[in-house]
């Protein structure tokens, strides 16, 4: 057991868990952030993708003790922001959300490739949502909704 | 049992020194070989001591004969680095995932010792020194003496891989490959570094490896010598020979992923375009 402390979107929190513990169990069992989800829970799918000071990482393999003075935000932080509106109606306009089980992954995806690279091509969005599985859309709508959101929200990121 | 997370590195040293724990980098591999039923804590068999927030390790540095990298430095940082060698930027591109990159560290890539570890084959044609370090001492030990055999690898309980260093080189020449299933995230089935030096149409320096074409990465020191000093034409004159020479250390492990035949066939072929693109 250790206390680790550290900002979950935007609040400061401390946990005594174990270092070890799956970031992806305390996420949803200890803070209730159910919109991250568990795939595979081996690292392939991006379901549980949240975001450790803006950059994606998967959380169902990112031992809690890393997390130490880090900040974290899930789909649920990320939601009340400008940047996840423009991307949601993108996705949404594109055809891009079908079952709807990958999307806060995938919307993650894209807020990290975004943050590094505002204009990414079609070629940096299929690398960047690489780490993301679709089992319904077909990737072609999810490239097309991350092109669109990038220029409609110029300046956002 | 003792999950600790040091403060400093030299807190680091003296934790290793005392009981007998499992180093945790970013847990990329290790996470996923512990692992247990959702909601139930991973069954690391020891304890472990978590080192990826030592920003001690987060380093990389020019110096005149080497470059360092802490080995505490993501796949994702040293891709993004200027100082990074472009044969290991060509690696890293293709290696996982945005989030694994971000996460897995090239300690624990080195550390996990995989026949099929990326960055492998491209250190072994860097001639790149693993830094160790405990609290009694530090050495150095080239990557293919590290690597002794698939997980296996000569590190003592109470030591660490502190940085990487590679060697200054005037290497021109270089390629790296990986033909694996889906392109992003499939551990590799084979790997192929090579890298080069041409002068005058005469080949100063040629290196090659393989990776997950056996037991640990292929690199033959002997049968490179042999190309040294011959010209670009006989080379290709001799093209045959070379490959017949490679293809007796190329054995692939059988298994389901893909038949040993197609993969030796696979790698020579890759070796061969590298030689004729010269
Ligand atoms: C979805 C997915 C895709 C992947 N794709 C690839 C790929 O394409 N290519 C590839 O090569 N790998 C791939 N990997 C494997 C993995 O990401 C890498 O091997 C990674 O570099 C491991 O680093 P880590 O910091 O996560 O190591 P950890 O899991 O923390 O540790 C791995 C091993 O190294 C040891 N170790 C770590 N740091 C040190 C140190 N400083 N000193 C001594 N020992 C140490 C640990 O004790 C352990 O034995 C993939 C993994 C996943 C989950
Ligand atoms: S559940 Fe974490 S990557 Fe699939
Ligand atoms: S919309 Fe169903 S998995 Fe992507």
């Amino acid at each position: 057991m250790a206390k680790i402390k550290f900002t979950l979107n935007n609040k400061v929190v401390e946990i005594e868990e174990s270092p070890t513990a799956r970031l992806l169990d305390i996420l949803r069992d200890k803070y209730d952030f159910v919109g991250v989800k568990e795939g595979c829970g081996e690292g392939e799918c991006g379901a549980c993708a949240v975001l450790i000071n803006d950059k994606i990482v998967n959380s169902c393999i990112v031992p809690l003790g890393t997390v130490e003075g880090k900040s974290i935000v899930t789909i649920e932080g990320f939601s009340k922001t400008k940047r996840h509106e423009v991307l949601r109606e993108s996705f949404e306009e594109e055809g891009a959300v079908q079952c709807g089980f990958c999307t806060p992954g995938m919307l993650i995806a894209s807020e990290s490739l975004l943050n590094t690279n505002p204009h990414p091509t079609d070629e940096e969005i299929k690398i960047g949502l690489s780490g993301n599985l679709c089992r319904c859309t077909g990737y072609n709508m999810i490239i097309k909704a991350v092109k669109s959101a990038s220029k409609k929200g110029d300046g956002l990121w | 049992m003792k999950n600790l997370i040091p403060k400093t590195y030299a807190e680091a040293l003296e934790m290793l020194n005392n009981d007998n724990l499992r180093i945790l980098a970013g847990g990329t591999d290790l996470m996923i070989q512990n692992r247990s039923w959702s909601n139930m804590l991973p069954d690391f068999k020891t304890g472990t001591i978590l080192i990826f927030n030592l920003e001690e390790l987060k380093y990389m540095v020019q110096e005149e004969h080497f470059l360092h990298i802490g080995s505490g430095m993501t796949l994702e940082d040293i891709k993004d680095n200027e100082l990074t060698p472009k044969l290991l930027v060509d690696a890293l591109k293709i290696m996982a995932s945005p989030a694994i990159r971000n996460m897995a560290t090239i300690g624990g890539n080195i550390g996990n010792a995989s026949p099929a570890g990326d960055s492998l084959p491209v250190l072994y044609v860097l001639n790149a020194l693993v830094v160790l370090e405990s609290v009694e001492a530090m050495r150095d030990v080239p990557i293919h003496d590290f690597i002794i055999g698939p997980g296996k690898k000569t590190i003592k309980q109470n030591e660490i891989i502190k940085e990487i260093k590679i060697p200054t080189n005037n290497l021109t020449i270089v390629k790296f490959d990986k033909i694996g299933g889906r392109k992003a995230d499939a551990i590799s089935k084979i790997s192929f570094a090579g890298a080069a030096h041409v002068k005058n149409n005469i080949i100063q320096d040629f290196r090659v490896a393989f990776g997950a074409v056996g037991p640990t990465v292929v690199r033959k020191y002997d049968l490179e010598s042999h190309l040294v000093g011959l010209t670009l034409d006989d080379v290709s004159l001799n093209i045959k020979e070379i490959l017949s020479e490679y293809g007796k250390y190329i054995r692939p492990i059988d298994d389901q992923r893909s038949n040993k035949e197609y993969r030796k066939e696979v790698a020579l072929n890759l070796l061969e375009s590298f030689i004729l693109s010269l």
